[in-house]
């Protein structure tokens, strides 16, 4: 243990007006609070949850276009490449959900974490948030990070049946779909943007210029 | 970073003369505030937002102890060290250690008030790295050589055509000859610069604007993307954040980020939310091998004890300066250091000292614009009243004001000689302001009358007038 | 002993005048205005005589020790009675919001201070909203906008009551300027602490006065009318400048704040 770590440890039990740790009857309760999270104020969501989410990322300037089947989903993508003058070349994530699809042979698909000069890239959402119109990426062997941000476009397949009310609903699967927090959980809500210079937006930052998203279901 | 806050009045004063500030400051003030206002209206939920934040950021402080021994364990859990430093200067050793150890050339940075407060790019410029910032704004206010003017908008202060300029001077070198005049070509030309800077870096540092006990994560939240380029290409991440980011679970975290964009930028959630947790798993095709936390302290467990402890509340979200008249007239490089407008006058005195920034919470109308926005419900007038009690007991006060507040004083205690000196004094100052009703110049006055006149007293004091009439009726 | 009105307000309230400094130095017509508005709404009025000023500059100054002996004065001279009422929000807010806090370690002083701080009252919201006034007597033909200042707004939670008051003003407009809400840059001590800094301020203050198009500036504290009045004079503006209550009480024969006779 660094001295560093006990001064600043020290110094702030001190400040508590305490001379050592909690006592371990109080911090029983703490870890309590922590193995069993409490969700504090959650924002009502008016109407239908699938029909929020689709306004609330239509407002934030996320492209959305509902498909029936995952069979469509590769129809929508070129329709995608097309309306964007886009070449038809894919980095696709190695998800099961996404190597399932019936891909068009118009398609070059490459499986793999992003490059900086890739243009388009395809993953899988864990879910959507209706709140406030947020997709849910977890990173791992099936979904590098890089797709998420490296590309100009991003499109992201979301299955109707993962979307949820609340962030706090995101989390209870997240707890229960996973053993363990993934590396990175990416919570993305519209294209990349900045405001920098003379606080006009201006899309297309650093990370993907357009976001689309295929609603499956 | 070196503070220049004792230099507030001359730099306030040169700020006020120079109208690009003024035309960039007008542009920005508008925006901040009505896109604020919309987003708060629209959420009927903000106020029990708010006191459950406030509820959470002072549960965790009451046991920052257990919470940051929690938070440490999980970090480590998952793969990743954490690193304390007491002091700016032992957070500046560890990060350059990690840098050398990685055989770092190139450092990427998201943008960190905390690696402000470090001087982290000076110190790894002369270690012999090459820091880059990433974050547009923080990228030109690099290439101008300058600090950040805002905690969220550091180039707030810089004009597109003054942004013009600073890339035609400094992105020759990599053949971009044009001179971008149009936001969409300025901002697609940093694209292009930074892209080759992400992909070459070997050691990406950010902030954080939260860790979480619960799992580990450290949080940031940024809209450009530049911060995910900057945790997952280089080898190796280095998060730095002040130890009272720690909040206890994502359910935690979820209520305070319902504030936080809704606050800064008026958004409902800034485009990227990010959590990382530990260095990449040995499945995963990306991410850094190495994940390192620095939790600073530099004066917070200080504060933790004392009366400005709420000010550990701050979740950086920039509303008070947005809604400050004083930041907005003067801008934040007046300030002096990292930390400008309301918020900054509180934790500047507290972590570079008061007598080395006096006039900070002085230079303050006590609005309480800055307390109203405040997500966090911080009281940063009654904070800033605090500090001048502080500087009064230290006798920092200048004499003058201290002598005429003394004054002023001795009369105001003693109400039958008070009303004696004023009866005669407005007297006086009735008469000779009559046949205009104001006066231009007045011995002794100049602080009031250089700016404006001042409006002659009727000549009789309400006390004697009523008294009058009293008498009268 | 005062009897109730079924709001509980007292039917026949005895209320001390907090004249304010400024008031009784600058501008006495606001405290015949104040005079005039208490005795028409039926209140009996007294001025106690040892009375100078609420303490607020040696306050927000950082002088703790002189704010609370000021402090104690006012205590002493107002308890008596069933209210304290001033015209001025930033006077009244010290002595509502700040007098309790003054006294950490001196539960009498304290609990003193917070008896006085729950009946002291900003003239134009006691009226209202103490006293129910529904309509004012008084005629102003002129367009006016109005300026919230601070502590007012934001200690004391006036905003709809002067502006009620002064719908009842016969021949009265209202036309709101924009950021109505936004210090003008007075601050007390800081316009002479600080004055380029409050300068801008006010200028920018009387640029959104002066895009108001209204004729006439009112206000609810003297110290601010002050300011922007002499902000207004010295850019040669004929906008006139005067308290609301002045307006609410029909004295407005006395020439403008800042205007000769």
């Amino acid at each position: 243990m660094s001295a560093a770590r006990e001064r600043v440890l020290a110094n702030i039990r001190t400040a508590l007006n305490r001379t050592g740790p909690l006592a371990d009857s109080v911090t029983a309760v703490l870890d309590a609070r922590l193995e069993n999270p409490r969700a504090n104020v959650k924002p009502a969501v008016d109407g239908e949850v699938v029909q929020q989410f689709l306004s609330k990322l239509e407002s934030v300037h996320g492209a959305v276009v509902r498909v029936a089947t995952m069979e469509k989903v590769s129809e929508a993508v070129d329709a995608h490449l097309q309306q964007n003058a886009l070449s038809p070349e894919l980095v696709v994530a190695p998800d099961p959900l996404l190597e399932d699809i019936p891909w068009s042979n118009r398609f070059a698909i490459e499986r793999r974490a992003a490059k900086g000069d890739d243009r388009v890239s395809v993953t899988a959402a864990f879910a959507g948030i209706a709140e406030t119109g947020t997709l849910v990426l977890l990173s791992g062997a099936e979904s590098p990070t890089t797709l998420n941000f490296l590309p100009e476009d991003h499109i992201v397949v979301l299955k109707v049946e993962r979307i949820v009310t609340h962030m706090e609903d995101a989390w209870a699967r997240l707890r229960k779909e996973r053993a363990k927090m993934p590396r990175t959980v990416n919570l993305i809500t519209g294209p990349s943007k900045t405001a920098d210079v003379e606080q006009t937006i201006q899309e297309g930052a650093h990370g993907p210029r357009r976001l689309r998203v295929i609603l499956v279901g | 970073m070196q503070s220049r806050a004792h230099e507030f009045k001359q730099r306030s004063a040169t700020a006020l003369l120079d109208p690009e500030l003024k035309r960039a400051m007008g542009k920005a003030k508008g925006g901040f505030q009505q896109k604020r206002r919309n987003a708060v209206d629209a959420l009927p939920e903000f106020e029990a937002l708010r006191q459950a934040a406030r509820e959470i950021k002072e549960h965790t402080l009451h046991n920052l102890d257990f919470y940051l021994e929690r938070y440490e364990r999980a970090v480590q859990s998952a793969g990743g060290q954490v690193h304390w430093a007491s002091t700016t200067q032992e957070a500046r050793e560890i990060i350059l250690e990690i840098c050398r150890n990685a055989g770092a050339k190139r450092v990427t940075k998201g943008k960190s008030m905390v690696g402000e407060e470090m001087g982290i790019n000076e110190a790894l410029e002369q270690a012999g790295f090459e820091p880059v910032e990433t974050d547009l704004g923080e990228y030109i206010i690099q290439l101008a050589k300058e600090p950040p003017s805002h905690i969220i908008a550091p180039a707030v202060h810089k004009t597109k055509d003054q942004i013009t300029d600073l890339f035609h001077a400094h992105h020759q070198k990599y053949g971009l000859t044009d001179r971008v005049t149009e936001v969409p070509a300025i901002v697609n030309e940093a694209r292009t610069v930074l892209r080759e800077k992400f992909l070459s870096a070997e050691v990406g540092i950010t902030g954080a604007n939260f860790l979480i006990a619960e799992t580990g994560s450290s949080i940031i939240v940024t809209n450009e993307g530049n911060g995910d380029l900057t945790n997952t290409l280089p080898r190796v991440h280095i998060v730095t954040a002040g130890i009272e980011k720690v909040v206890p679970t994502l359910e935690d975290v979820s209520t305070i980020l319902r504030l936080l964009a809704r606050s800064a930028t008026g958004q409902e959630m800034s485009v990227y939310t990010t959590l990382s947790t530990g260095p990449k798993r040995k499945e995963d095709l990306d991410g850094p091998g190495e994940y390192h936390v620095v939790l600073l302290d530099n004066g917070r467990s200080q504060m933790l004890g004392n009366e400005f402890h709420e000010m550990l509340r701050c979740i950086r979200c920039g509303a008070c300066m947005n809604h400050c008249p004083v930041y907005q007239s003067v801008g934040g490089h007046a300030y002096g250091w990292v930390y400008p407008g309301p918020m900054g006058s509180v934790l500047t005195p507290l972590m570079v000292g008061l007598d080395k920034s006096f006039d900070l919470p002085n230079a303050c109308t006590l609005n309480g614009r800055c307390k109203e926005v405040c997500p966090m419900s911080i009281p940063l007038p009654d904070m800033l009243r605090k500090l001048r009690q502080r500087g009064h007991e230290q006798r920092l006060t200048p004499f003058r004001a201290r002598a005429a507040l003394g004054l002023w004083a001795y009369f105001a205690k003693r109400p039958r000689l008070y009303q004696l000196a004023t009866r005669l004094g407005m007297a006086v100052l009735g008469s000779l302001g009559k046949r205009r009703g104001r006066f231009r110049r007045l011995p002794f006055a100049g602080g009031w009358t250089d700016a404006r006149d001042l409006p002659a007293p009727q000549g009789v004091t309400f006390q004697t007038a009523f008294r009058k009439r009293g008498s009268q009726k | 002993m005062p009897s109730s009105n079924e709001n509980g307000a007292l039917t026949r309230p005895h209320v001390g005048l907090f004249v304010t400094c400024l008031v009784d130095l600058f501008r006495p017509n606001v405290g015949f205005a104040a005079v005039k508005l208490l005795e028409d709404a039926g209140c009996t009025l007294s001025v106690p005589e040892m009375q100078t000023c609420c303490g607020q500059p040696a306050y927000n100054s950082g002088d703790a020790t002189n704010a609370r002996d000021i402090a104690r004065q006012v205590i002493a001279a107002f308890e008596e009675f069933d209210y304290v009422v001033g015209p001025s929000g930033s006077c009244m807010g010290m002595i509502r919001a700040h007098y309790p806090e003054m006294f950490p370690t001196d539960a009498l002083w304290r609990g003193r201070a917070a008896r006085l701080a729950e009946k002291s009252y900003e003239l134009l919201s006691f009226l209202r909203d103490v006293l129910g006034v529904e309509c004012v007597h008084a005629r102003y033909e002129e367009t006016v906008t109005y300026h919230d200042s601070c502590s007012g707004l934001r200690e004391m939670g006036i905003k709809a009551q002067p502006r009620a008051l002064l719908g009842q003003v016969n021949g009265l407009t209202l036309n709101e300027m924009n950021e109505s809400e936004v210090c003008c840059g007075f601050g007390g001590t800081f316009c002479v602490k600080y004055p380029k800094i409050s300068e801008r301020m006010v200028a920018d203050k009387v640029q959104s006065i002066t895009e108001s198009d209204a004729t006439t500036l009112l206000g609810g504290d003297l110290g601010c009318l002050l300011n922007m009045a002499g902000r207004l004079k010295r850019e040669k503006s004929r906008v006139k400048v005067y308290h609301a209550a002045e307006v609410l009480a029909g004295l407005t024969d006395l020439p403008p704040i800042g205007d000769p006779k």
